[in-house]
């Protein structure tokens, strides 16, 4: 993207963000040189559509999605596609995916979607895959490969477990903090695909991987975490630039694991707290990042922002332009190697608000 | 009318039971192991009551759950009431900040402040928070 056309997208942007918060990611893939093969595409997550009964909604739930077709559909330059990261449903109902389907329908152009658990677990994630195709697959587009995975599978025993109902089994996969929960997973099937996918792929050529749960290992208690994510990791090394983004965490995270850069994205639903805050358990948040701010309840689209992610040279940048806090640019530093906090990084400019216990 | 008389034997009487009873003899705030088994077993009835209705045991009518934005109780800091509730304008106990939660995002009534549920929603939020320092008034 050119400088001018960020100015305007900017400014585009102010001028909405004065009417509250957006929550929705831009991400803008340069490839350098001639600038001819730039192009954008913004991504969606984490809108927990919920079914109360027959025409009712939880009407929070609505609005942060509907905020987040409207605001895409009015960014400038227009995105290439949109990405759907995961969790259109609250509890997978058919009513719950088709209410989700029919707001993103509102959006211009090709939308892509990742599978989340909550759009799985109430039936294997059949009704998700019959109105919107495979749950993994992977497209060239503009010199990019993208890799779009279902990682919230888990063991087959939890998941064929004599359930009540498939119902059953969904809420019990809905509950975050449930300790009879089980823990997200790739699994062999995929990994094998995968692996065969990207046997045709240049080691040169930038690879940008979806997944809805992070493929890293932050807190198991909270799937904040991907059992077999050390194989999949393992399957991207060899490519010189490679980005994971990954929904499910509501939350500002950033990371680098080798030639891997991680970023989630946020939710358009509501934030999560760090599970460092969580006092009775150890868990893992990447050191590198540096926390959003802590949400404040009275604001209800608090904790939601745009991102704009650049792709250029392979490495990841990303803006973030939040409501009522302070802005945030997260750039990839050459010199360290990784993301870093333009402002926020270095402990002693770090504000209050980001500090959470 | 019978005139009372001073009976120094029974005055006697009466300071010895009186002393018995102050110093632990009769009245004492005496218990047993079994009396705090049965204390610590209501208490974890109560704790689990509040668990589930964290989880969704309200039964509110649009079904949003507590846990929903506080895993675990996360987020909700109980060590740090009564505080200063800058969106309420006024030093708040937890109960208030339970209930403005439970009218806004949860869209449902709020409970009296001794209701039994509210009681169980504390139990279990402070409950996770086990161990971890008094720090009332604390941002």
């Amino acid at each position: 993207m050119s400088e001018i056309n960020r100015r305007n997208f900017l400014k585009k942007g102010g001028a909405l963000f004065a009417a509250g918060a957006l929550p929705v990611s831009m991400i803008d893939v340069a490839m350098g040189g001639t600038g001819e093969d730039d192009f954008t595409f913004a991504y969606i997550s984490d809108s927990h559509i919920t079914h109360i009964k027959g025409n009712k909604f939880v009407n929070n739930w609505d609005h942060g999605l509907k905020r987040a077709v409207a605001e895409t559909n009015l960014m400038d330059p227009k995105p290439d596609f949109v990405f759907y990261g995961g969790d259109i449903a609250q509890l997978g109902k058919p009513e719950e995916i088709d209410h989700g389907l029919e707001i993103l329908s509102g959006l211009h152009g090709k939308t892509h979607y990742v599978m989340g658990e909550h759009d799985y677990y109430v039936d294997l994630g059949d009704y998700w895959k019959k109105q919107l195709g495979p749950d993994y697959y992977s497209f060239d587009h503009k010199g990019v490969h993208f890799v779009v995975l279902n990682s919230i599978l888990t063991h087959e025993a939890w998941m064929h477990k004599k359930w009540d109902s498939g119902m059953d089994r969904m809420l019990q996969m809905a509950r975050l903090d449930n300790p009879e929960g089980s823990p997200f997973m790739v699994g062999d099937a995929q990994r094998e695909w995968l692996s065969k996918d990207l046997e045709k792929i240049s080691k040169e050529t930038p690879v940008i991987v979806f997944s809805h749960s992070p493929l890293q290992k932050i807190y198991k208690g909270w799937n904040f975490w991907t059992d077999d994510a050390e194989e999949v990791q393992a399957l991207l090394k060899p490519f010189n630039k490679v980005t994971v983004l990954y929904g499910h965490v509501h939350q500002i995270q950033y990371n680098q694991i080798g030639n891997i850069s991680f970023h989630a994205v946020m939710a358009t639903a509501w934030p999560w707290p760090y599970p460092s805050s969580y006092s009775q358990v150890e868990s893992h948040m990447p050191k590198l990042t540096i926390p959003m701010n802590r949400a404040d309840p009275f604001f209800e689209r608090d904790a939601t922002g745009w991102q704009f992610m650049n792709v250029h040279t392979g490495n990841v940048d990303i803006e973030y332009l939040l409501p009522n806090n302070q802005n945030r640019k997260v750039s990839f530093d050459e010199k360290s190697g990784h993301p870093i906090d333009e402002t926020f990084q270095a402990v002693a400019n770090q504000i209050t608000p980001q500090k959470h216990y | 009318m019978k005139s009372i008389a001073f009976n120094p034997k029974a005055l006697a009487k009466l300071v010895v039971v009186t002393g018995v009873a102050f110093s632990g003899g009769v009245f004492a705030d005496n218990f047993s192991d079994e009396d705090v088994q049965r204390w610590q077993a209501e208490y974890e009835s109560v704790l689990k009551e509040g668990e589930k209705i964290f989880h969704g045991g309200l039964k509110n009518a649009n079904t949003v759950s507590c846990d929903q934005c506080h895993p675990n109780g996360t987020n909700i800091h109980p060590e740090t009431y009564p505080k200063f509730q800058q969106q309420l304008g006024k030093v708040a106990p937890m109960w208030e900040m339970i209930n403005w939660c439970i009218i806004n995002p949860l869209e449902s009534d709020a409970l009296p402040a001794d209701d039994p549920r509210m009681t169980a929603l504390q139990v279990y939020i402070t409950h996770e928070r086990r161990g971890v320092e008094l720090i009332p008034g604390k941002h």
